[in-house]
């Protein structure tokens, strides 16, 4: 059965699939939270997700949340910690992956949240929120962005969260998922990993920043399945996160 | 949410978070103003991660002038930080940086209970709680029920602050409110849209002072503005109940 589907519920399912079973996973919301919940109902059954808050979970929330301190996480909750509880295990070393996002990345995959003038004006954004740990201190990162090209910079105003550089302890930014494909920047580089259904490299070069090299022919980004959408639709009915009225959705 | 509203009503000189913005929309516009305008006054910035801030607090809880950690090298938020400096390890490890601990004057801290002295009860969503408590001068604990000190005793572990830390206990039902409050109250999320749009022009920001700060003289007034259809629909009234612990010695 072929579905109809949202560019950000093919993302949410790009984002599952960086979950391995059994690993420990620095969740965050929007995206990377129903991320984290497929990735548990499928394949990852056995996968540990640690929010900023302190709480620790094995499975979703059972209704809808809008934030990580919303009752409905509390609920069933392996634990309830403190913030430097668990960013303390993050920087042990105990978690494996950790999502998060910016208002802007460059080829080193450095993200910048803090502040930018790349409009002209200076423009104030809210700041690290636990971004700049889990880039600092996760096993590898998974970062979660809007294409367009004054978020895809040669060079960001300021790093907020740190991608690759030489000193680095661990990790460092590992895939970046966009609204139009999903890159690999393990080798300190963007390499193209494989675009969206109907993404052609001329969309993609455009909306970057910075040079970028794409085959001529790069896989597709797989669709999701019937299963996959079932479980994102049943986690956000309404949309919220994944309808088409989101931005670029 | 808060902040920006203190930030945009003038009250606020200089603010150190990691943070500020709105869980609904992203940016805080009166932050904004403040930070790019001086608009209604010019604020100074700290800008710190969820763990240098955490561990900031964690130093003047512990009664030390500072705490290692290796989270923000590389990046931004650390370089010419007035709080965050780099040092050796004296064990011979590799750099480290250096977080002064932040002690502030006063805490105000919402839980679910506590009795006249102050010893509180808080379960859920903890986040840097417990932390800011143990750190400030003062601490002032809001709580929904002020309860027999008996009911505090009959479960130590669940008293996350003694009350001997504590300046003053108000009973405030719903004094968290539009956030949420375990097991008595559910996040209003209304509002955060609603003081998101609202406060984009400063005008829009003075109307919505005006209503929900300048012309309510107490917190049953503000409940009551809210409404009772609102108040009905937010108050918990169903349970889930921990387990019964056994202290009998």
């Amino acid at each position: 059965m072929t579905s109809r589907y949202t560019r950000r519920e093919l993302m949410v399912v790009a984002a599952a699939r960086e979950i391995r079973d059994r690993e420990v996973v620095f969740v965050g919301m929007r995206l990377p939270l129903l991320g984290f919940g497929l990735a548990k109902a499928t394949h990852a059954p056995d996968a540990v997700g640690l929010f900023e808050n302190g709480v620790i979970r094995d499975r979703p929330a059972e209704t809808f949340i809008y934030t990580m301190g919303d009752p409905p996480n509390i609920v069933g909750a392996v634990a309830c910690l403190g913030l430097v509880d668990v960013m303390s295990l993050l920087q042990q070393g105990r978690v494996d992956v950790g999502f998060i996002g910016g208002a802007e990345v460059d080829p080193l995959g450095n993200l910048n949240t803090t502040r930018t003038s790349s409009s002209g004006a200076l423009t104030r954004l809210p700041g690290s929120g636990g971004a700049g740990d889990i880039a600092s201190l996760a096993g590898r990162t998974v970062l979660i962005m809007e294409h367009e090209p004054r978020r895809f910079r040669e060079r960001v105003d300021y790093i907020t969260s740190p991608g690759h550089f030489p000193g680095r302890r661990r990790g460092g930014p590992a895939t970046l998922i966009t609204t139009l494909g999903v890159f690999d920047l393990s080798a300190g580089r963007v390499r193209v990993a494989s675009l969206h259904p109907g993404v052609t490299p001329e969309q993609v070069r455009e909306a970057t920043g910075f040079p970028i090299t794409i085959d001529d022919h790069p896989p597709a980004t797989a669709t999701p399945s019937a299963d996959e959408l079932a479980y994102i639709r049943h986690a956000d009915p309404e949309g919220f996160w994944t309808g088409d009225s989101m931005k670029s959705g | 949410m808060a902040f920006d509203q203190m930030i945009a009503a003038g009250t606020v000189a200089k603010v150190i978070a990691a943070w500020v913005g709105n869980v609904a929309g992203g940016s805080g516009y009166g932050f904004r103003r403040a930070y790019e305008q001086g608009q209604p006054r010019r604020i100074v910035m700290e800008d710190h991660s969820n763990f240098t801030v955490g561990l900031a607090l964690k130093a003047a809880a512990m009664g030390l002038p500072y705490l290692p950690t290796f989270s923000g090298l590389g990046g931004d938020i650390v370089r010419g930080h007035p709080r965050i400096r780099p040092i050796d390890d004296p064990f011979g490890g590799p750099d480290l940086l250096a977080v002064g601990a932040l002690r502030p004057d006063v805490a105000i801290i919402h839980v679910q209970r506590a009795d006249a002295q102050g010893n509180a009860h808080l379960w859920g969503n903890l986040g840097l709680t417990v932390e800011a408590a143990y750190a400030a001068r003062r601490t002032i604990v809001i709580c929904e029920e002020v309860v027999p000190e008996a009911v505090i005793r009959s479960d130590p572990n669940r008293t996350v602050i003694p009350g001997f830390l504590v300046s003053a206990v108000v009973e405030e039902p719903g004094g968290a409110l539009p956030s949420s409050v375990q097991g008595y109250w559910r996040r209003d999320f209304e509002p955060f849209l609603a003081y998101h749009r609202t406060s984009r022009t400063p005008e829009g920001f003075q109307a919505w002072l005006r209503e929900w700060v300048l012309d309510l003289p107490d917190r049953p007034a503000y409940l009551q503005h809210m409404g009772q259809a609102a108040v009905a629909r937010l108050r918990v009234s169903d349970r889930r109940l921990a387990a019964e612990a056994n202290f009998a010695p």
